[in-house]
C-alpha cells in the first residue's frame, strides 16, 4: 500500500496538471476572439485566419509604422539644420521655464575650492587682450535712465558679494571657485534699467559678446564680478569686470566687460550661440 | 488582448489533406500592440543618436576628475561619434533627448494604462523562473516550459532595460541641470557623480541593447518580425 502511494500522487498531479491546460486553453481562446475583434473584425473568424487574409494583416500592422520614417527628415541635409535649430531652441524654452528665480546654485565651504592656479582659463582667443586698466569704463546703453560710462569704483561702490560657486564648463568638466562682486540686479537698478527689458547684452575687450535673459540677470547670485579669491580680478580671469552668473555654464561668462546694454529685442546673441551653442544654457 | 492566440489556416491548396477542414499552418498571438511597436522604433532610432552625440561631447572632456591636471579615460574616436564637434553634438543630444524621452513616457503611460505591462513586468512570481532560463541559455539546460508572450529571463531583461532608460533621463537631468534639480542630483552623490552615472548607465543599456540582439537573431526571423507587425508566429519562447 505504502509503495503505490506516490504512484496515485503522481497520477493525481498529471491530470491536475491537464485541467490546468485545458482552463488555459479556454482561456486562450477567450482572449483570441477578442484580440481578433478589435484587430479586425472581418479578416477573422473567431480564432482562426487565412493565411493570406494574415499577410494583409501583418502587412497593414507594419504600415502602421511609418511614422518612424518622420525620423528620416534628420538625415536630410538643410533640413538636418532646420530641425537641430529647431530641436536646441525647444530645450532652451523649456530650460526658461524650468529657471526659478528664487533658487539658489550650491555654495560652498572655503576647503571645497579649488586653488586659484587649478582653476582653468578658457580664453577662446587670447589671455590678456590688453585691456587699459587705468582708463577703463563700462559703457552702459540702451533701454536705461542713465546711460553713460561707468567706473569700476562705482560697481565696487555697491555691496560687495562674495561666492564660492560651482563653474560648470559646457565641455563637461566644472570647478569650485570663490567669486567676488555687485550683483548685477543692483547694477541695473543704478543704471535705472527698463523693468520690461528682457535682455542684457554685453561686449568685450576681445570682441567677445554674450547676452543673458533678464530673469538670470535679475538672480542673486548673478555678479559684476571684479574679485577671485579675493583678490582683484588677474587679466587672464577677465580684468577688471566679468559677468559672473553660477546659473549658466561657463561660456556666458563673459570676460574684459567694456559694453553693457539693456534691450528688448534680442540683436546679439552671443559668440558662441552664434557657432551653434544654446542660447539660454542654464544649470 | 496580447498572449492571444490565434490559428493560421490554409483554404486550398496543394498542402491540403482533408477536404472537409481547413489545415492549421502556424499559430501566432498578437504580441506588441502598434503604441509599443512605434515606441520600439522611434526610440531605438533615438538612443542610437543620444549615444553617438553623447560620445562626442564625452570627447570634449573625456575624464571624470579634475580639469587641472586632466587625466583622459579614452579617447573615442570621432568616427563613431555623432554630431562632428561638441556643438553639433550638443543640438543632436538635447534635440533627441525630447523624443526619446516622450517616447519613454508614451510607452510607459500605454503599459500601465493598458494593463499590458503584465505582459512584461518581472515580479517577484518570475524569480524562482530565471534560474532555469539561465541554464537554458547559457549551460545547454532543457528548455523550460514557458506560457506566457515573455518568460522569466526576458521579463528581468525587459524591465532592467527600462528603468536603465528611466535612469539615463534622470542622469542626464542632473548634468543638464544641476541647479534645478539640485535634490536630484544630490541623491547621486552630486554633479561629478551623476556625469559618472550617465556615462555608466550608457554602458549598461549598450550592454542590454547586445545581449537584446544576440537573442533575436538566436529567436529567429519571426520574433524580429512580431515588433514589426505585432503577430508572433513562433510561440517556442
Amino acid at each position: 500500500m505504502k509503495g503505490e502511494e506516490p504512484a496515485e500522487e503522481r497520477k493525481a498531479g498529471e491530470t491536475d496538471r491537464r485541467l490546468d491546460d485545458i482552463e488555459v486553453d479556454d482561456k486562450k481562446i477567450d482572449e483570441a476572439k477578442v484580440a481578433n475583434k478589435k484587430i479586425s473584425a472581418s479578416a477573422m473568424d473567431e480564432n482562426s485566419i487565412d493565411e493570406k487574409k494574415f499577410r494583409l494583416v501583418s502587412r497593414r500592422e507594419v504600415l502602421k509604422l511609418t511614422p518612424v520614417l518622420a525620423l528620416g527628415a534628420f538625415a536630410i541635409p538643410g533640413l538636418q539644420e532646420k530641425l537641430l535649430k529647431k530641436g536646441l531652441g525647444f530645450s532652451d524654452w523649456a530650460s526658461a521655464r524650468l529657471f526659478r528665480s528664487g533658487h539658489r546654485a550650491t555654495t560652498f565651504e572655503n576647503a571645497d575650492l579649488a586653488s586659484f592656479d587649478k582653476f582653468p582659463i578658457n580664453g577662446y582667443d587670447v589671455d590678456d587682450p590688453g585691456v587699459d586698466l587705468e582708463n577703463w569704463r563700462l559703457t552702459v546703453s540702451g533701454a536705461v535712465k542713465n546711460p553713460g560710462r561707468y567706473t569700476l569704483a562705482q560697481v565696487q561702490a555697491l555691496p560687495a558679494i562674495r561666492q564660492n560657486t560651482r563653474h560648470v564648463c559646457v565641455e563637461g568638466w566644472d570647478v569650485i571657485g570663490r567669486f567676488g562682486g555687485a550683483r548685477l540686479s543692483d547694477f541695473l537698478t543704478m543704471i535705472g534699467a527698463d523693468p520690461t527689458a528682457k535682455y542684457i547684452t554685453v561686449t568685450c575687450a576681445d570682441d567677445y559678446y554674450e547676452s543673458l535673459d533678464m530673469a538670470t540677470a535679475l538672480h542673486p547670485q548673478t555678479l559684476l564680478c571684479y574679485e577671485m579669491y579675493d583678490q582683484p580680478l588677474t587679466r587672464e580671469h577677465g580684468a577688471p569686470l566679468r559677468l559672473q552668473a553660477p546659473t549658466k555654464v561657463g561660456y556666458k561668462q563673459a570676460k574684459y566687460l567694456m559694453e553693457l546694454k539693456v534691450t528688448h529685442v534680442l540683436d546679439k546673441v552671443g559668440y558662441w550661440e552664434d557657432q551653434g551653442y544654446s542660447w539660454f544654457y542654464g544649470l | 488582448m496580447s498572449g492571444a492566440v490565434i490559428e493560421i489556416i490554409r483554404e486550398k491548396g496543394k498542402d491540403k489533406v482533408d477536404d472537409s477542414d481547413p489545415i492549421v499552418i502556424a499559430r501566432a498571438a498578437y504580441e506588441h500592440p502598434l503604441v509599443v511597436r512605434l515606441c520600439h522604433w522611434i526610440n531605438t532610432v533615438a538612443l542610437f543618436v543620444m549615444v553617438g552625440s553623447g560620445l562626442q561631447i564625452f570627447r570634449a572632456f573625456p575624464s571624470f576628475g579634475a580639469k587641472i591636471p586632466q587625466k583622459d579615460l579614452l579617447h573615442w574616436p570621432k568616427a563613431f561619434a555623432i554630431g562632428g564637434w561638441l556643438g553639433g553634438a550638443l543640438q543632436w543630444h538635447l534635440t533627441f533627448m525630447w523624443i526619446y524621452i516622450a517616447t519613454g513616457v508614451l510607452y510607459l503611460g500605454y503599459q500601465i494604462f493598458s494593463g499590458n505591462y503584465r505582459q512584461v513586468l518581472f515580479t517577484h512570481r518570475d524569480v524562482p523562473g530565471v534560474w532555469p532560463m539561465v541554464k537554458h541559455y547559457f549551460f545547454f539546460g532543457p528548455k523550460p516550459v514557458v506560457r506566457e508572450s515573455y518568460n522569466p529571463l526576458q521579463k528581468q531583461a525587459y524591465t532592467s532595460a527600462i528603468g536603465l532608460g528611466v535612469l539615463s533621463v534622470l542622469t542626464g537631468l542632473c548634468i543638464w541641470k544641476p541647479i534645478q534639480f539640485s535634490w536630484l542630483a544630490w541623491t547621486m552623490g552630486g554633479f561629478h557623480y551623476a556625469r559618472i552615472w550617465h556615462f555608466a548607465v550608457m554602458w549598461a543599456i549598450l550592454f542590454f541593447v547586445l545581449g537584446h540582439l544576440v537573442m533575436v537573431i538566436l529567436h529567429g526571423w519571426n520574433n524580429f518580425v512580431s515588433m514589426l507587425t505585432g503577430w508572433k508566429k513562433d510561440l517556442g519562447y
